[in-house]
């Protein structure tokens, strides 16, 4: 009988186990929802984002950041997620690629003027070039081709002209539009 | 499943069109690769979902109309091509079409694999030339089938009934959706030709231009390379590549590395040398396995390595430069005599002006955007690997070799690819995740970090050239001796030694079969750094030379290098080349000519800026580059860039555009900065900083493409704007500037004759 009770019924909790003290964890912020990660402070946003949370759009190209395809939006501004360790965005707000479209589906203007002029090569580093472009247009809402030359991402496929159509077409307001 | 039984009809000896028992009303049409006794494919091996679509076309009771992909998409475009070709003979309504990057198509024959999609080949310029001929009867057969359920639905003749966006019109107006017929033209035998492909006049999708399919998969972030696969139970693994291809390892230590929380194991890995190069890890290495990526970087920075060189460590690349510039300036003979048309002694001896030029070309290598990666996942009787490839048929027979398995136990998938440029035609890293993934009995994940990517790449050969003309009084050319030497991208790697050559230079390439007396030779050189197909080869470092060489005879003979460039081509005629087909003439006067008149030829003489031009040919395209540029202090101004081509039909006149914008940008950024170098035969280059893309800055603002309307077969087009960008570049710096650069990458060199 006793034997049949512990069984099925959870037995009463030991008084020696003491509630495990709320761990100290960096809150963040990626694409308005919350998470607090209690693992290495020094991780850089890019794994966070990549092996943690499985947000794979944004990439990995270079231990640096070079090439541009781990920029993310930190306060609305482009920053590499390689280059930026997690404790450095406690409390910060992080846009990434996934992020950039409204919930019902309705794409960011450079999404879409990326789509208008095809602005693809592979699409590697595409996500790269979004941010960076509307970091740009934040700054300039009409960027002259000096501007647009001060983009710091790399492609090896070529789409440079066709994100510079793509950028001039977001600041005459003609994303979407034919 | 359904019981409907299979068939099958003849395309040729070695294709088959089928129609495939579908899951739930669905109709479905493929075709395959078989011997004329195979029996029918089982339906069995035809799942429902993505990865396994096992046919082409795939008409969904809900209207939906899946296409599969079979060659890798490696930004080339043929996700969205190719099934574009199968969607117009289909009729079907684009807007319903989704794209399903098609994995590895192989089925059991007897322990052999047997290729059920055919050509399965990405990047190498092939894909539209092949679904030009074996895909657009897929798509006509689905056609077919539906229309011959509408006559019987809607009890008129098949002459009564035409298709429109997936749906099936009578003549009074009646209406059959493809949905609605899927069920039906699945159970209807096939006739026993294959039906009659459109005529040109009815291409809906053909000729039109229409945006890549992944488009909004890929801003949004949620396009899947290989590199995001997620498998929970994988482990992250990074390599710690030995800096001598052939060196060994000395002295390890890694308990440091094992001390990291997240590290699991540390292990060894080494090629196997008995194997072709690209099947086998490129050099040694230690990996690091990890819970994930983080954890497994840090690991391997506290690695303690020391490395032992091999019989390599003496070479350099400016060595090689001296022994390749000795070997094409001596007198010895060649390795291989390439062509040999005419009497070029002779027509030297009756010269009344000759010209000699050498050029030297740089080390390169591809770095790709997204780095290799591999996941590989090995089980006693089933693989799944998921690898960013350009050749899915390779990685499966590394995987074969190394896990011994059956061809239907191995799954190949192949998402869309972050560029190759021949770089994904090797398969080391797959050799080396799937050794990984059996040594730690779990899933292994691969990553190569962007040092690795360059510092152990199959290369590009540097290469020497050196071009001789003679012209007669009428200044014609009459004779053309040039001399090449490289080494090799084929070497170890099971092909016989006389065709060595055939990675380095054209046998057709220009001024073949256009000047009388021409000899081309090619001297092989040695080098244990690894070599490997490179995007454009071998014509990138063959047109720089020669169009460089035709502006120079243009210069020494004071005249403007577009005439003679049009003497040299002369009328339009076909001229039979030695690897098959022809060149037309009329069409590459044409494409030069085009962009001549875009950029304004007619001030070439008194433009401050300085104008240059080229054309190339490659397996049937046409293609030619004008360039504008301005010196700018040191800086130099790429003003205007035009570029026709000649492609013979064009699918998609948005992709081509594509294609052509970006092959240029390549061309232009690889001409002016990149060049890789290496010492005591360790590679000098180790990232973006040292290997310097070209920056938007840098670029210039847009390339202006003419694409030539033609009814030609469709040629392929993904490197054929690599050629003349930098031989058209260079000639118009030596109009701004005098300087003729005969050595790339072109910014050091000018810097340095300036």
């Amino acid at each position: 009988m006793v034997l049949l009770q512990a069984r099925t019924v959870p037995a009463p909790p030991d008084n020696a186990i003491v509630p495990e003290k709320a761990r100290e964890g960096i809150d963040l912020d990626i694409n308005g929802e919350r998470f607090t990660h209690t693992g290495d402070p020094q991780m850089p946003l890019l794994w966070y984002l990549r092996d943690v949370l499985q947000l794979t759009g944004t990439k990995y190209s270079g231990e640096h950041g070079e090439a541009g395809a781990d920029l993310v939006l930190l306060d609305g501004k482009a920053a590499s997620a390689i280059n930026t360790p997690v404790e450095k965005i406690n409390g910060r707000a992080i846009t990434t690629v996934e992020g950039l479209a409204a919930d019902d589906g309705t794409l960011h203007p450079v999404q879409q003027a990326f789509i208008d002029e095809d602005a693809i090569g592979c699409g590697y580093c595409t996500p790269g070039w979004l941010m960076a472009s509307i970091d740009l247009l934040r700054r300039k809402k009409n960027p002259t081709d000096d501007d647009i030359d001060t983009l710091p991402n790399l492609c090896r496929c070529g789409c440079q002209t066709r994100v510079r159509r793509a950028i001039k077409r977001v600041a005459a307001g003609k994303a979407g539009q034919p | 499943m359904s019981d409907i039984p299979n068939d099958t009809i003849r395309l040729s000896r070695r294709r088959f069109l089928q129609v495939l028992a579908g899951g739930a009303g669905a109709l479905m049409v493929g075709m395959r690769v078989a011997r004329a006794g195979d029996a029918p494919m089982p339906a069995g091996l035809l799942g429902n979902n993505f990865y396994d679509l096992g046919a082409y076309v795939r008409i969904d009771p809900d209207g939906t109309v899946l296409i599969g992909a079979r060659d890798p998409d490696t930004g080339t475009g043929v996700a969205t091509s190719l099934p574009r070709i199968i969607a117009d003979e289909l009729d079907a309504d684009w807007s319903r079409v989704r794209v399903v990057p098609l994995g590895l198509g192989v089925t059991d024959d007897n322990g052999q694999p047997n290729w059920t999609y055919g050509r399965q080949l990405g990047g190498m310029g092939g894909s539209i030339p092949a679904a030009w001929n074996d895909l657009r009867p897929v798509g006509a057969l689905a056609r077919w089938l539906l229309v011959q359920a509408a006559t019987r639905r809607l009890g008129v003749s098949a002459e009564q009934l035409r298709c429109e966006d997936g749906v099936v019109i009578a003549q009074d107006g009646r209406r059959a959706s493809y949905a609605s017929l899927a069920e039906d033209a699945s159970k209807i035998a096939l006739p026993s030709r294959a039906p009659a492909v459109k005529t040109a006049d009815r291409y809906k999708f053909i000729g039109h231009p229409v945006g890549d399919v992944d488009a909004r998969g890929i801003v949004t972030g949620l396009t899947r390379f290989a590199i995001d696969e997620a498998d929970g139970n994988a482990l992250i693994a990074v390599l710690a590549h030995c800096p001598w291809p052939d060196g060994t390892i000395d002295h390890i230590d890694y308990t440091d590395a094992l001390a990291v929380k997240g590290v699991i194991k540390v292990l060894e890995l080494a090629p196997d040398s008995h194997q072709p190069v690209g099947s086998t890890p490129i050099a040694p290495s230690v990996a690091v396995l990890a819970e994930n990526t983080w954890a497994a970087l840090q690991g391997r920075q506290k690695l303690k390595l020391e490395w032992k060189a091999g019989p390599s460590s003496g070479e350099s690349s400016a060595t090689f430069e001296q022994d390749a510039t000795t070997l094409v300036g001596g007198k010895g003979d060649p390795t291989s005599r390439v062509r040999d048309d005419g009497d070029v002694d002779d027509a030297s001896k009756k010269a009344a002006r000759r010209v000699q030029a050498t050029y030297v070309q740089p080390w390169l290598a591809h770095i790709t955007s997204e780095p290799m990666n591999c996941l590989a996942h090995i089980e006693k009787d089933h693989a799944t690997v998921v690898v960013p490839t350009q050749a899915p048929q390779k990685a499966y027979a590394v995987v074969q070799r190394l896990t011994g398995l059956s061809p239907s136990q191995i799954d190949i998938r192949v998402p869309r690819v972050g560029g190759g440029y021949g770089r994904r035609l090797d398969h080391d890293y797959v050799a080396e995740a799937v050794m990984l993934a059996k040594a730690v009995d779990r899933p292994v994940r691969l990553i190569w970090t962007r040092e690795q990517d360059i510092a152990h790449d199959y290369y590009r050969s540097g290469s020497v050239h050196q071009l001789n003309a003679v012209m007669d009084r009428k200044r014609q050319i009459t004779g053309w001796n040039q001399r090449m030497a490289s080494a090799s991208a084929l070497v170890h790697r099971g092909v016989p030694d006389n065709r060595f050559w055939t990675s380095e230079i054209h046998v057709d390439q220009l001024p073949a079969t256009l000047v009388p007396n021409l000899r081309s030779d090619w001297f092989a050189m040695n080098s244990s750094i690894p070599r490997g197909t490179m995007r454009g080869m071998p014509h990138l470092s063959n047109a720089f030379a020669v169009e460089s060489f035709i502006d120079e005879i243009a210069h020494s003979m004071k005249e403007d290098p577009l005439d003679t460039q049009l003497r040299l081509i002369g009328e339009a005629r076909q001229l039979p080349l030695s690897a098959g087909g022809s060149l037309d003439t009329g069409r590459l006067a044409n494409v030069l000519k085009l962009v001549a008149d875009r950029i304004n030829w007619n001030n070439w003489l008194h433009s401050v800026n300085g104008l240059g031009i080229a054309c190339w040919h490659v397996n049937g395209a046409y293609v030619a580059h004008a360039i504008e540029v301005a010196m700018q202090g040191k800086k130099l101004l790429i003003q205007r860039v035009v570029c026709a081509v000649d492609v013979g039909r064009v699918i998609n006149p948005q992709g081509l555009q594509n294609q052509i914008e970006g092959a240029t940008l390549d061309a232009l950024s690889t001409a002016l900065n990149l060049a890789i170098t290496f010492k005591d035969g360790q590679i000098q280059q180790h990232g973006y900083k040292d290997y310097p893309l070209a920056s938007m800055a840098q670029l210039p603002d847009a390339i202006e493409v003419i694409a030539v309307p033609s009814d030609s077969a469709p040629a392929g087009a993904s490197f054929l704007a690599m050629p003349t960008a930098a031989p058209a570049l260079a000639n118009a710096v030596f109009r701004a500037t005098a300087v003729r650069v005969r050595r790339l990458p072109l910014m050091k060199e000018l810097m340095r004759l300036m």
